[in-house]
């Protein structure tokens, strides 16, 4: 075997989205010599699929609006199943976060005073959203990017090299952490380029790879999105909290099949769109369940009606939860009334009193999208539109404070920590969670390595382990192809593990999993190593078939419907389950090991905390014994 | 709806290559990345080709289509008949990689020799920008950095010996954001012009026409970055009102 | 960028000057055809001395406005005659055209013309350019472009001489007010070359687009806003303005030498 070539930091950063990025930026402020590994170039991070805005109780629109209330609504949307202290630090943090960005060159849009303008969004009691149009992903990204490049431009005025402290290693993919013991020592990659090794030494390593979205058939997620910070973390030790937390959004595209999944915003929904199947029948009328029947329109006229007089009038049953929504279309689609494309129709056509003009007005991004991607004219034909794979809240199992996963030197922010929120995201908080974790991570990730007595040791079996594993696909003669086997673990994923969710069907699912786990072992690629798509693929389906089994197994486990998570045989919420994180590890022969899935009791929620929540509405989430003192009196009173 | 269209797609790596023909299936709604995937999936699983988002907002699936600089996953094929033989090759600006995918780390490195933003002496959180000083700079913000406009300036496609003394439209759109932001306290006119190469723009707006966000590079960025340029540096009046000390020079910023 | 050595870079090896199967050589040959006509055409009547004037109706053509030189016919020279008689090929509007000629000959849009359809440089977006070597705008004669601004400058003051033509031009037969055809085309012409002045790239930033804070200037803010309106039209009224001064001067041509009569609408 060829030499492979080593480097070596203090820290390494998994990821270039929003949260690697403001990791890395933290550990070289913290003076620490820093790495970015990104599976793909410079800049070019899912994040930038962010549309909404990145929610910070800035109070600028509102100035009601504080850190408790923000709080509030995150716990609120999470289903009281959030890690209370990771929702506190968000809420109290994100200002500055954005503010911070805004020190490094973002432009947001501006409210009339000057400041940085907040919107409305799902789930927030005040404008919150700092955004620029619809593209406030790409701002927070580029901004990111450009605070980096202006580090290594201090670096190269020192230094003279513009690499010497912080360092992007683009479209690198790393297969394996590396422990000396049980500490994180280092990371096996291969640069995708060239195919060849390398080796990053290094005491402290941040996971910021994102979700799961490519283990589901339909998925608003790009190709990077295969669970590996995930994957990376089991296999070295540490735990995945609430895996079956799966954000499914009840609008993507469905047509054409190069854009199936991507997002139809909400707002489309919100300005007059109305769900209707291939009888022309405004459907969602025959959804409303019978704990919504109060607050939601029972007639067209009435939801009509409510646009312009909320006050007076239900509100269409269009804007029922995501879930709700989700499922709705799902039943009418499985009844044979679906859309030609296996969607349903969504449409605002003739629905707005200032006609075409004002859909291309309100809907200017939709408008265009349809228009570019599916060469439909939003203004004359319905919308085809479907669930999606959106976000997965489960994730890393991680210190709230310093995003410390179980195995020492081991690190996590984002979409691929857990905990923040809970059952179910907020709109908008996933932008400042990356922010305010990110951050966090690299500086816990720095303390770390100053706290070191002593740095931990790459072993050479470990590398050399490292390297037979992922040249196994090319050894193989006769095994499959991986684009077949990709397919069916996200076809399966979707049809078993997917939006509604059953017993038997959940068995079914792991069964195929434990078939797939055979096949995902015998896949085989031919060919040089460069840039090799399949062999890549090949690579990324150990990590995709990891945390799908461990999906499927906490949707298993948990007998309720909460958030992101319905389960058709337990519909409702349980206040006892609320007490329950599920929890994944690795067991058994490290060579071929097994998902195991454990029952960990939530932590108490701190006392002030608590008491910023009125009786009424905690009774709702929370088990007799755990509502404070007086309210529980209150109860028995 | 579906049909079989021929395409011919350049193989190869370090330089050296060909187009190779295929006939794959298409099918309605289909993207020319799809067909590529196609490929990938059933005739050549070693074919390169970098995408990421499917949806123009990433920038990564930059390519030649019949010749035109393009984006793979926004080139829908409904755009050709079906008859026509379609091309697909590498940009040509930058160093093939493999097959599609090309080197461009010269963009990265152009990226770092611009001055970055200078807040001044403003603390976080202390920024006033009215909404319409902030819109010039947001309009160069919506950039994608698929460097198709980079790819497919003259200046640098056609003359590889130019690379060194020019950024290319996107870089000098960068320095044109900045310039333009409300907030920042430095001042590139200088090293536009002579470090980065504005002066080598002869406006003939192909990076506009290529430009998949429709950013209207040349009359928003260049345009407006060359008047700028020229009032500090070829407009005889500042020149002698300067020589007259009647008009006062600020502090250049030099690259980084 | 990673840093692990990779397979020596070049560039794909790709012979053909370009692979576009579109009709892209339609843009440069149309450039070609009208510029080269309408410099044959303005050279032969800027030369031509005669036929420039109906004094009928005082109607003057733009190539020969403002008419200074010692030869003008009467009436034609509203600003003075003092240029003195000069060889055939000095115009008599020799204080005007030049700069004319140098504000259209700098200017952005017709910069990207010529540059693609007479020096192919490039003649279309992707299509290789035949030179070996470039260097733009950054020397001599090139690096002039960036006195555009003062030919805009020097234009729009042309400008007011053309709008102060055309107001002359409604003068009716008996010597008071008048419209006809020629009025009209005059007027047109002029509000179509105030269109292609005011929408010049150097315009709009003169007028707003060099400051960094449009909110502390809200009259300027206003106008950049209109200008960069008409500024996104400014290649069409350059084209426009081609053809309006060619009407504009043909129309007097012909009426002035009598080969047709001027359509009265009154008087």
């Amino acid at each position: 075997m060829t030499e492979i070539e080593r480097h070596s930091y203090d820290v390494v950063v998994i990821g270039a989205g929003g949260a690697g990025l403001r990791a890395a930026i933290e550990a070289r402020l913290q003076g620490k010599k820093t790495a970015i590994i990104s599976k793909s170039l410079f800049g070019k991070a899912h994040t930038v699929m962010a549309e909404g805005g990145a929610a910070a109780a800035m109070g600028n629109v509102n100035p009601n609006d504080n850190w408790q209330v923000h709080f509030r609504d995150t716990m609120r949307g999470g289903k009281f199943l959030n890690n209370w202290r990771m929702a506190e630090l968000h809420a109290k943090e994100a200002p500055d976060r954005v503010w911070e960005l805004e020190h490094w060159g973002a432009l947001f849009d501006r409210t009339k005073d000057g400041k940085i303008s907040q919107r409305n969004f799902g789930g927030h009691e005040y404008p919150r959203l700092a955004h620029v149009g619809d593209r406030t992903g790409l701002e927070l990204i580029r901004t990111a990017q450009q605070k980096i490049v202006a580090l290594q431009q201090e670096d190269h005025r020192d230094h003279g090299d513009y690499d010497a402290r912080l360092k992007v290693w683009a479209e690198t993919t790393v297969t394996r952490l590396l422990l000396d013991g049980d500490r994180i020592s280092g990371v096996f990659a291969y640069v995708r380029e060239t195919g060849k090794f390398v080796v990053f030494e290094a005491p402290a390593v941040v996971l910021a790879t994102g979700g799961i979205g490519k283990a589901f058939k339909v998925t608003s997620n790009s190709w990077e999105y295969t669970g590996d910070g995930h994957a990376l973390a089991l296999l070295a030790g540490a735990t995945l909290l609430n895996m079956e937390f799966v954000q499914f959004h009840p609008t993507g595209m469905v047509w054409p099949p190069s854009v199936k999944g991507i997002l139809v915003t909400e707002s489309v929904r919100g300005d007059r769109g109305i769900l209707k199947n291939s009888d022309g029948k405004r459907f969602m009328f025959d959804y409303i369940p019978e704990v919504f029947k109060a607050q939601y329109a029972t007639t067209e006229e009435e939801g009509d009606r409510w646009y312009d007089d909320p006050d007076n009038n239900r509100r269409p049953p269009e804007l029922l939860p995501r879930d709700e929504v989700a499922r709705a279309i799902n039943s009418e689609v499985k009844a044979n009334r679906g859309s030609p494309h296996g969607g349903v129709f969504l449409t605002v056509v003739d629905r707005m009193p200032g006609g075409a003009e004002e859909i291309k007005r309100r809907l200017p991004a939709m408008h265009h999208q349809f228009k570019e991607l599916a060469d439909v004219d939003i203004t004359k034909e319905p919308m085809e539109v479907g669930p999606t794979c959106h976000y997965v809240m489960g994730g890393v199992e991680v210190d709230p404070d310093t995003g410390a996963a179980l195995v020492p030197g081991l690190f996590a922010a984002g979409e691929c920590s857990g905990g923040m929120h809970g059952s179910n995201r907020l709109g908008g908080n996933s932008l400042t969670d990356l922010l305010v974790f990110g951050r966090r991570a690299g500086l816990g990730a720095a303390e770390y390595v100053d706290a070191l007595a002593d740095r931990p040791a790459v072993s050479a079996e470990e590398v050399e382990a490292a390297s037979a594993e992922a040249l196994e696909p090319f050894d193989r003669t006769g095994g499959e192809n991986p684009y077949t086997v990709h397919q069916e673990l996200q076809q399966t994923m979707n049809d078993l593990v997917g939006i509604i969710r059953k017993e038997g069907e959940l068995e079914q699912a792991l069964q195929s999993l434990d078939k797939l786990r055979a096949r995902v072992a015998n896949v085989a690629v031919e060919g040089g190593r460069g840039y090799h798509p399949g062999w890549h693929l090949a690579l990324d389906l150990r990590n995709m078939l990891l945390v799908s089994e461990c999906i499927a197994k906490a949707a298993l486990e948990r007998q309720e419907s909460r958030g992101g998570h319905t389960r058709d045989d337990h519909p409702a919420m349980s206040a006892d389950w609320r007490k329950v994180n599920l929890v994944c590890r690795l067991v058994g022969d490290p060579a071929d090991p097994r998902v195991e899935l454990k029952r960990q009791p939530l932590e108490p929620m701190r006392e002030d905390l608590i008491t910023l929540f009125e009786n009424d509405e905690l009774k709702k989430y929370l088990t007799e014994e755990e509502l404070p003192v007086s309210a529980a009196a209150e109860e028995k009173a | 709806m579906s049909y079989e269209a021929k395409f011919r797609v350049w193989r190869g790596d370090a330089g050296e290559g060909e187009l190779t023909d295929y006939t794959v299936e298409v099918n309605e709604g289909e993207v020319v990345l799809d067909i590529i995937h196609r490929l990938q999936a059933t005739q050549a699983p070693d074919l390169a080709v970098r995408w990421n988002c499917k949806a123009g907002k990433c920038g990564s699936c930059s390519a030649e289509i019949n010749g035109m600089p393009r984006l793979l996953c926004m080139t829908r094929m409904s755009t050709f008949s079906p008859d026509e033989t379609i091309t697909v090759t590498p940009v040509r600006t930058f160093p093939v990689i493999r097959d599609l995918v090309t080197d461009v780390s010269f963009n990265y490195e152009k990226a770092r020799q611009i001055p970055s933003f200078d807040p001044g002496d403003t603390k976080p959180g202390e920024f006033r920008m009215m909404q319409q000083d902030v819109e010039r700079s947001q309009e160069f913000r919506k950039c994608i950095e698929c460097f198709l406009c980079n790819n497919v300036c003259h200046v640098i496609r056609d003359h590889e010996e130019n690379k060194e003394s020019f950024a290319g439209p996107r870089f000098l759109m960068r320095i044109s954001e900045l310039e333009m932001h409300p907030a920042d306290a430095a001042d590139r006119r200088k090293i536009a012009q002579e470090d980065h190469g504005l002066g080598f723009c002869n406006i003939t707006k192909c990076c506009t026409e290529v430009c998949p966000e429709h950013i209207k590079i040349t009359d928003n960025a260049l345009i407006p970055m060359k008047e700028r340029v020229a009032g500090q540096k070829y407009d005889p009046l500042v020149w002698l009102g300067s020589k007259l000390g009647i008009v006062k020079k600020g502090q250049d910023t030099p690259s980084a | 960028m990673s840093t692990l050595d990779a397979p020596a870079k070049e560039r794909a090896r790709l012979e053909e000057r370009t692979l576009r199967t579109d009709r892209w050589r339609q843009y440069p040959i149309f450039i070609v055809v009208v510029f080269t006509a309408w410099v044959a055409y303005a050279t032969v009547r800027a030369m031509m001395g005669q036929y420039y004037w109906v004094d009928e109706y005082h109607y003057l053509t733009p190539f020969y406005s403002p008419c200074v030189s010692v030869e003008c016919v009467p009436g034609s020279a509203h600003f003075g005659e003092f240029l003195p008689k000069l060889p055939f090929f000095i115009p008599f509007a020799a204080i005007s055209l030049p700069f004319l000629l140098l504000f259209r000959l700098t200017c952005y849009y017709y910069r990207k013309a010529y540059y693609r359809g007479f020096w192919a440089s490039p003649s279309a977006c992707a299509v290789r350019e035949p030179h070996k070597k470039y260097t733009g705008e950054r020397r001599f004669p090139l690096v002039g472009q960036n006195l555009h601004r003062y030919f805009w400058l020097a234009a729009a003051l042309i400008s007011l001489i053309n709008t102060y033509d055309a107001v002359l031009a409604f003068h009716g037969k008996d010597g008071g007010f008048g419209i006809g055809l020629g009025s009209l085309i005059l007027v047109t012409n002029a509000v179509l070359l105030w269109g292609y002045t005011l929408s010049c790239h150097s315009c709009r930033h003169i007028v707003g687009g060099r400051l960094k804070n449009f909110s502390k200037h809200p009259i300027r803010y206003w106008m950049w806003g209109q200008v960069s309106k008409l500024n996104e039209r400014h290649g069409q009224f350059a084209l426009i303005t081609l053809g309006s001064l060619v009407v504009a001067d043909l129309y007097v041509a012909l009426v002035s030498g009598g080969a047709i009569s001027d359509l009265r609408i009154y008087n």
